[in-house]
């Protein structure tokens, strides 16, 4: 035992003295809670709009006041004429213009029906979409408020829409899982797998190998910091999305650590099965960044839902830890549910886990002889 | 040098796939002699090197070291072995105390037997100024020299060396080889691999390998007496590559 805290405190050492390595441990980490925090979104806030209205008249006006009351709108600007909205577009500030029809009020009280054109800017499609649907809701609503107190003729349905577990779609709703899948994937798979490529290479390894050390001893030597590390990682992460985005953890934060932990010891031990395929720092870090984040990003459902992919990415994407850690995530975090839920998602990490174990103590062996 | 044998081989045979690496090794090392592993590159030095420091285990023959048969007790091999590799076996991050405190604890020596050992060993070798300084700023003579002795901080029966002074300039190696007297003077057997001929008489004992098999093995001089030669080297290039000549 006193021969392993030696070896483990060593680890630590290299760890610590690494420049390079600190910061993969705690700078991106914090760097990506907030980029994803404040700079990448799915929802709109503030988006400047301009106004076409030659008519001016009392319902225009209020409609107009009406968008601009709500969070997701600012007025940027009155246009006088058609030709001015494509030079506005161009200007950069609006992504809408709303053209209110020639004597809109007028037309509206007489013949019941006036019309209003939303122009959005079709260069951002996802932006189009949220301020063209945010802009009816609000016209709808005010047509509601407007009609309560004479309901005109015939029925009328009135659809409640509410967005479970996150009522304002919020992105950072979806982000903060997706943060921990990634970092916990690059400490645990990327680090070990070059820490251990890194003994190899520098020739220690043969040393370790040749001492009373048993390579049970020096591979848990090596991964126990990680393990450590990107434990601490993932409370620095829970803290810091509750503290700046007020992100609570709405399940039981004690599975959400253990189903943490389980998928740890899968990142590290496809770390250590890396380690063992590779015979440099440069390969084993190729294949952890080729084979793991870009695969995380892109086929975890983080960004792109799984559902909507083709069949072939559908089959990628279940065979990658990623996608079952995240749908974990954010069942305990988000919707609060329980271990009952979630056991379908816990047992095929395990499974994984033990895949990659089988793997690397098999080729472990294989070099021994 | 007695008669005691602490390497037995008997016909050790490696092989992978198809090629044969070790063809039928059999020979002895006594405790206390240096005992010179020579070869041209690929002859199978390393490989059989490494089945004695148990880093691989031989397709077949019996071997035993230090007493203990490698098959059925690795374990006790390993704890009465050093071994230092051609690549450099210290951790360039860490400082020179740092590393002995490392592999000392690996082999399970107290820390206080360590910090003893330290202090006379960086004393022997006038590096007690550089105690706290990280290896990697050390020159690569110091180094190895420091390698070496943290290869025999735990008393082993034996020491492996494989071509340890690979790229070291030549006063370094001349001290090398005092320090290397020094131990086979204080009961270590020293093992050492080498592609360096006038290092090759230095050693008590030689053997020369050439394809996979052992060609000679004898003292310096009765090898030269046998092949009436001036040096080793010309035994060597006489023997091992009989095809170049």
């Amino acid at each position: 035992m006193k021969r392993f805290l030696g070896f483990v405190k060593k680890e630590f050492i290299h760890i610590f003295r690494d420049v390079r390595t600190l910061v993969i441990l705690f700078g991106i980490p914090a760097a990506q809670i907030l980029i994803f925090g404040y700079a990448v979104r799915t929802d709109i806030k503030n988006a400047g709009i301009a106004i076409l209205d030659s008519s001016k008249d009392e319902i225009s006006t209020a409609l107009v006041s009406k968008l601009e009351s709500s969070d997701f709108f600012i007025l940027k600007e009155n246009l006088q004429s058609w030709y001015q909205i494509d030079s506005s577009f161009k200007a950069g500030d609006i992504k809408a213009v709303l053209v209110f029809e020639d004597n809109f009020g007028e037309k509206l009280i007489g013949e019941g029906l006036a019309g209003i054109e939303i122009i959005a800017d079709g260069s951002e499609p996802n932006v189009a979409n949220l301020v063209t649907s945010y802009t009816r809701a609000i016209i709808n609503d005010y047509m509601l408020e407007v009609n309560k107190p004479s309901p005109p003729a015939g029925i009328m349905i009135e659809p409640e829409v509410k967005m479970y577990y996150n009522p304002n779609l919020e992105s950072r709703y979806m982000f903060v899982p997706g943060v921990i899948t990634i970092i916990l994937v690059l400490i645990c798979a990327l680090m070990t797998s070059v820490a251990i490529a890194r003994e190899k290479e520098f020739g220690t390894m043969e040393v370790l190998l040749a001492s009373p050390l048993k390579p049970l001893h020096i591979i848990l030597g090596k991964v126990t910091p990680y393990f450590i590390l990107s434990f601490i990682d993932l409370i620095v992460i829970l803290f810091l999305s509750w503290l700046v985005f007020d992100i609570p953890v709405r399940g039981s934060l004690v599975l959400l650590l253990l189903e943490s932990m389980l998928y740890i010891m899968l990142g590290l031990s496809l770390g250590i099965m890396i380690s063992t395929l590779s015979k440099t720092m440069q390969q084993a870090m190729f294949i952890s960044l080729l084979g793991l984040m870009l695969p995380t990003i892109i086929l975890s459902g983080f960004i792109f839902p799984v559902e909507y992919m083709p069949w072939i990415y559908r089959v990628l994407s279940s065979i990658i830890p990623p996608r079952w850690f995240i749908i974990i995530v954010k069942d305990v975090m988000i919707k609060g549910t329980d271990f009952a839920f979630v056991w379908k998602e816990t047992l095929i990490l395990l499974f994984m886990t033990l895949v990659f174990i089988t793997i690397s103590s098999m080729t472990f062996k294989r070099r021994l002889e | 040098m007695s008669n005691e044998k602490v390497i037995e081989v008997r016909n050790l045979v490696k092989k992978f796939g198809s090629f044969i690496a070790n063809d039928r090794l059999s020979f002895d090392v006594y405790r206390g002699e240096i005992f010179g592993f020579l070869g041209a590159n690929g002859a199978g030095k390393t490989t059989a090197l490494r089945i004695l420091s148990g880093l691989s285990k031989p397709s077949s023959g019996d071997v035993s070291v230090a007493g203990y048969d490698i098959y059925r007790h690795a374990e006790k091999v390993k704890k009465h072995i050093g071994y230092m590799c051609q690549k450099f076996s210290l951790y360039e991050d860490l400082t020179v105390t740092e590393n002995i405190m490392l592999y000392g604890g690996i082999y399970g020596l107290s820390k206080k037997l360590i910090e003893t050992k330290t202090t006379g060993l960086l004393e022997s070798l006038n590096f007690s100024a550089y105690r706290k300084r990280i290896i990697g700023e050390l020159p690569l003579g110091m180094r190895q020299k420091l390698a070496f002795s943290v290869a025999i901080l735990h008393d082993p029966d034996i020491v492996f060396l494989d071509e340890p002074t690979g790229g070291v300039d030549p006063i370094t190696r001349r001290q090398f080889w005092e320090m290397i007297y020094k131990a086979s003077s204080d009961g270590i057997t020293v093992f050492v691999t080498t592609h360096y001929m006038d290092e090759a008489e230095y050693c008590d004992r030689v053997s020369i390998m050439s394809e996979g098999r052992i060609v000679a093995i004898d003292s310096p001089a009765g090898l030269k007496e046998k092949y009436s030669s001036a040096s080793v080297q010309d035994v060597f290039v006489k023997i091992a590559r009989p095809n170049n000549n």
